[in-house]
Order: C-alpha cells, then sequence, then structure tokens
C-alpha cells in the first residue's frame, strides 16, 4: 500500500512537472530553442505573486491573474527583444544568452528578496486531502493542479488545432520562409508562441510556490526537471510532455521512498537511460 | 589572359610576425611569474592561482564550444573529478601536488564514458544532458560518508608543510597548469587536427563533407576539456584545503566559464585569456557588492553575446591584426592586401 501511495503522489507531481514543462515544450517546438531561464522565470512569478499577496492581500490564486497576463507581455518582449536576435546570430548564442539571463535573474531576486526561501499560502488547499482509503489520500492541492496541468495541454492543443493564430504558429515552427512568403509575420507569432509559453511559466511558478517551498536559486532545479519532462516524453509533443512528467514525478517519489536522499538522483537517471535508449523520447512528435 | 599565366612566388607563413617573438616574450612572462613568491606576498599568488583556475576552466571550455559547437553547462563534473581524485590519492599517502596531472588523467578517462552517451546529442539536449550528468554525480557524491558527504572532506596531506612553502608550490602547480593548458591548446589548434576543429566551428556540414571526422574529434575535444577541468578541480582543493559536493559540482562553474568565453572571444586562443583578464578585474572590484557582480557579469556577457558575438578579442583583432597565438595561415604575395589575407 505504501508503494501504491508512492506511485499516486508521483503521478500527481507529475502534473505539476507537465505544467512546469508545456511552456518549454512548446517554444521548444515552435522555434527550437530551450530558454535555459525557463526555471527562473517561474521562480520570478512565485517572487510576483508573493509581492501581490503583500500589497493587496489577495488570496495566491487571485495572484495568477496579475502574473500570468503579465509575464505573457515579458514573453512578448523576452522573445522580440531576446531569442529572436540571438536565434539569428545561431542557435548556440541561445543556449548562451539565455544560461545568462538566468544567472542575471537568480542574482537580481537575490538582491532584491534575500536568500531566505519564501512559500505562498495557499490555505486549505494545502491541508486538505481527499481520502480514498486509509492510506491513500490526495491532496487538494495535487489535484487541483494536475488538473490545471490537463486543462493547459487541452487549452494549447485547441489553439494550435483550431485557430487561425495557431495555424499561423505550427505553419512558422514547420517552414519559416513558406509561412512568410504566405503572408505569416513569423516574428510576431513566435512572440504570441513565447508570450502564451510564459504565461504557463506563471501558473506553473504559482504553483511549485504553493507546492513547495522556493528561493532565488531554486530556479536551475526546476528548469532540470522541467527539461527531464519534456525529453523523457518528447521533445514538442505536449501529451508526451505530460507522460514525461508523470514518468519524472513516480520515479522521484518511488525513489525517495526508497532512500530519503534518492529521489531526485532517480530521476536523473532515468532521464539519463531515456536519453541514451530512446533519444527521441517515448512519444515522439516532429512539430507541436 | 596571358597575365594569368605569369608565375605567382607565394610564401606562406603562420604569422605577419616571426612567432618566435611570441615564444620568446611568452617565455619571459613565465619566468617572471615563477619568480613572484619570491618577490611578492603570498595573497598576491593566492590571487593568481584563482585567476589561472579560471583562465584553465575558460579556455577548455572555449575548445569545447568554440570549435566543437558543444555547449557544456556540466564541466564543473570533471572539476569534481578532479578535485577528489586528490582528496582519495592524498588520503593513500600520495603528495597532493603529484596527484595534480593525475587528477586531469582520472578527469579525462572520466569523460570518455559520458561522451559515448552524450556526444551524439546536440545543442540544448547536450548542454542540459551534461548539466544532470554533473548533478547526478553531485548527489552521489553527497552520499558517500567517506567523501564527506554533505559536509565537505578536508585534504590532509599538506598539513607537513610550511605554510610558505605550500603557497609557492601551490601557485608553481598552477602556473604549470595554465602554462600547460594554454600552450597545450595552441599546439593542439595549430595541428593538422586544429584545422579540422577549425573546420567544424566555420560549418560542420561542410567539415564532415571533406573528410572530418566530426564525432572522433569531437571526442578527442571533449576529454582534453574534461582533462583541463580536472587539472583545475584539483587545483581548486589544494589552494583552498577542503572540498565540498555541493560547491564543486555547483552550475557556478559553468556560469564562469561562459562569461568569461562570451567577454573575452569564443573560438579564439586569446579570447578566454582576455576575458579572464576582464572577468577577474571585475570580481575583485565588486566583490564587496554581493549578488550584484554577478548581475553586472552576467548582463555583459549577454549583451556581448547578442550584439559583440566575436568578443572584445574580435574589437582587437578587426582593429590591429593582433594575433598572440597564431593558429592559422598568412599568405605573402599573391594577395594585394595582407590585412584582409585570408586566415583560417
Amino acid at each position: 500500500m505504501v508503494w501504491i501511495n508512492a506511485a499516486v503522489q508521483g503521478v500527481l507531481l507529475g502534473g505539476l512537472y507537465a505544467l512546469f514543462a508545456c511552456g518549454l515544450s512548446l517554444i521548444f517546438g515552435v522555434m527550437r530553442v530551450v530558454n535555459l531561464a525557463h526555471g527562473d522565470f517561474a521562480v520570478l512569478a512565485a517572487y510576483l505573486a508573493l509581492a501581490v499577496i503583500a500589497a493587496v492581500h489577495v488570496p495566491v490564486l487571485w495572484a495568477v491573474l496579475v502574473a500570468a497576463p503579465l509575464f505573457a507581455l515579458v514573453g512578448y518582449a523576452v522573445q522580440r527583444l531576446i531569442i529572436q536576435r540571438s536565434l539569428d546570430i545561431s542557435p548556440l548564442t541561445t543556449l548562451l544568452v539565455t544560461f545568462g539571463l538566468s544567472i542575471v535573474i537568480q542574482n537580481a531576486l537575490l538582491e532584491v528578496a534575500s536568500a531566505n526561501s519564501q512559500s505562498l499560502p495557499a490555505g486549505l488547499l494545502t491541508s486538505g486531502a481527499l481520502r480514498v482509503s486509509g492510506q491513500l489520500s490526495l491532496g487538494y492541492l495535487s489535484l487541483l493542479i494536475f488538473g490545471t496541468a490537463i486543462v493547459v495541454i487541452v487549452a494549447l492543443q485547441m489553439f494550435l488545432a483550431r485557430t487561425s493564430m495557431g495555424r499561423q504558429v505550427r505553419a512558422a515552427a514547420d517552414d519559416q520562409e513558406t509561412a512568410s512568403t504566405l503572408g505569416v509575420n513569423v516574428r510576431h507569432v513566435f512572440g504570441i508562441a513565447a508570450a502564451l509559453a510564459f504565461a504557463t511559466v506563471a501558473l506553473a511558478g504559482v504553483a511549485f510556490g504553493m507546492y513547495s517551498s522556493f528561493d532565488p536559486s531554486a530556479g536551475p532545479q526546476r528548469l532540470i526537471f522541467a527539461f527531464e519532462a519534456v525529453v523523457i516524453g518528447g521533445m514538442g509533443s505536449l501529451w508526451g510532455t505530460l507522460a514525461g512528467g508523470v514518468i519524472l514525478g513516480v520515479a522521484q517519489v518511488l525513489g525517495s521512498q526508497v532512500d530519503a536522499g534518492f529521489g531526485v538522483l532517480a530521476g536523473h537517471l532515468v532521464f539519463l537511460a531515456v536519453l541514451a535508449l530512446r533519444p527521441n523520447g517515448l512519444i515522439p512528435s516532429r512539430s507541436v | 589572359m596571358a597575365a594569368a599565366a605569369a608565375p605567382v612566388t607565394v610564401r606562406v607563413t603562420r604569422s605577419r610576425r616571426p612567432s618566435y617573438w611570441t615564444a620568446i616574450g611568452g617565455a619571459a612572462v613565465l619566468a617572471v611569474l615563477a619568480s613572484l613568491p619570491y618577490v611578492v606576498y603570498a595573497n598576491v599568488t593566492d590571487l593568481l592561482v584563482n585567476f589561472i583556475i579560471l583562465l584553465t576552466l575558460a579556455t577548455t571550455w572555449n575548445l569545447l564550444a568554440g570549435y566543437a559547437g558543444l555547449v557544456s553547462v556540466g564541466q564543473q563534473v570533471y572539476i569534481g573529478v578532479g578535485a577528489y581524485t586528490v582528496l582519495v590519492l592524498s588520503g593513500s599517502g600520495f603528495s597532493p601536488f603529484l596527484a595534480i596531472p593525475l587528477a586531469a588523467v582520472a578527469a579525462g578517462l572520466a569523460s570518455i564514458p559520458v561522451s559515448l552517451l552524450l556526444l551524439h546529442l546536440r545543442g540544448a539536449y547536450f548542454a542540459i544532458a551534461t548539466w544532470v550528468v554533473a548533478e547526478a554525480v553531485g548527489l552521489a557524491v553527497l552520499r558517500v560518508p567517506s567523501l564527506g558527504g554533505g559536509t565537505g572532506a578536508t585534504l590532509e596531506g599538506l598539513a607537513g608543510f610550511d605554510p610558505a612553502v605550500r603557497e609557492a608550490l601551490t601557485y608553481w602547480s598552477a602556473l604549470a597548469v595554465g602554462a600547460v593548458t594554454v600552450v597545450g591548446c595552441y599546439l593542439l589548434l595549430r595541428s593538422r587536427f586544429g584545422l579540422d576543429l577549425t573546420a567544424i566551428r566555420d560549418n560542420e556540414v561542410g567539415a564532415r563533407s571533406v573528410g572530418v571526422r566530426i564525432l572522433s574529434a569531437k571526442r578527442i575535444v571533449y576529454v582534453v576539456a574534461g582533462a583541463g577541468a580536472g587539472a583545475a578541480g584539483a587545483l581548486l582543493i589544494v589552494s583552498q584545503l577542503n572540498v565540498q559536493a555541493v560547491s564543486i559540482f555547483s552550475v557556478q562553474w559553468s556560469a564562469y566559464m561562459i562569461f568569461v568565453a562570451l567577454i573575452g572571444g569564443v573560438g579564439t586562443v586569446e579570447g578566454p585569456i582576455l576575458g579572464t583578464v576582464i572577468f577577474f578585474i571585475l570580481q575583485q572590484s565588486l566583490a564587496d557588492r554581493g549578488a550584484w557582480y554577478l548581475i553586472i557579469v552576467g548582463t555583459i556577457a549577454v549583451v556581448m553575446a547578442m550584439w559583440v558575438p566575436r568578443g572584445l578579442w574580435g574589437l582587437v583583432d578587426d582593429r590591429f591584426h593582433v594575433r598572440l597565438f597564431p593558429v592559422g595561415y598568412w599568405l605573402h604575395g599573391a594577395v594585394t592586401n595582407p590585412g584582409k589575407s585570408p586566415e583560417t
């Protein structure tokens, strides 16, 4: 029963990782860029939510309504001003530039908010749980996050499949030149994709902030988990990202069941095994 | 039309000025640096040890990113392997100073299996996979009590030395590591193999089509860079006398290497040297401003990467056409404007 409980908790944790990773997956699927500051932007969103709560005393879920649109704007700007520019130089430059950005954000947060660890107050959500049986209970917060991940993934899929802008995003992702000869403003479309990705980053950052504590240096760890989820599932496939998140979550929780310090390491080992054996991930997809 | 048949004598040299001047200058600088422990206090040589550690890291990282097109965010794993090799060898009675070259060898050997797993990955996959390897090894080392676990371990083998002698020996070891790294990189890039690497740097697909064996070239570079990071890690533990898994396997090291190379210029021998000098000056002058120094240095590096992608050395080169370490060829006589001579 202990193991079943651990596996179920792992699946729920996977929802958090998937929520975290779908922005990374979207940006990679569309622009072939991995934003190494992804995790730091999520931590930044958590601090932003903290500041909003301190300023206007609203429940944490309302802070999301401020953070997500604001991050969409930030995402559009980062894409147009930084990522696109470095992408024009070389793909390796995007890695170096976003890595630099990551270090700058971490240290700026350290300067503004100190190294103390923080957490977002989630009230009843954190303490309450749905009791399935004596030993198996599902926390409301974990369920909410898992549900949010599924809603976000469905919404992104619907956007890409059904809307005109979504079709333009897919066209630009498949073939920039052809798309632009057909009248697609590729740079603007990439900006929109980044804006959506950053809005999910804000959601994920707030969710993670409610789920566990964070400090200015928490970003890289989150980026690694998100990237692991994306790679395990298969780059560019959003449902694959959910599967990857779940596999990573289960590996980590089962690993820490074996030994308290083994959880994160177990996740890394699963990731490296997938890279060695199935480098395209479990559910490979060429495009979004 | 007949003019085309006229014989043209072309003289080919490695540099515009005879390169023995660089050799003489280099030897003189090295001689002055080597005599420093007799002249200055240990705080100066300690600073220089840190400088050389950074220089070694940046030079070898630049080989990876600047020539082989491999952006690694996980070289800290070899820093750790180097440091812990010195720790273990010293525990079994080996002199820590003699253990430094062995640590480089150990890190080079450790990089071979990793290269088998990761070298076929590209771009971000390679970057984050190297990072995960470093995290995983760091977490594994934390779980080994005999290596100090979470609290760290102290290097005992140097307890018998007089502090002044120990500091001088550490400094000379660092000087040797730095000289071997820079001169070794230079000779490597000057060789036929360096031509392969430069071809990969400029155009990987083109290099493959003219017969460069890309994967084995990348593997050699990865192993050399691993050995360099291992030597740097060995110097770190010898100069600090202790090692902590959390800090030695920290991604902070990758940030330093990347910032130095971006500021100085990726893809040249001189770039990381200039970059280390500037990074070091910034680090020392902003030392009492806490996190600000990384904010400032990081912003400079990002701005440089986006607007001055060849770094400061690229600017110097455009302006003065100097090369301290000429790795290409100059053609004299055939080309009207020697300043624009094709240099590979």
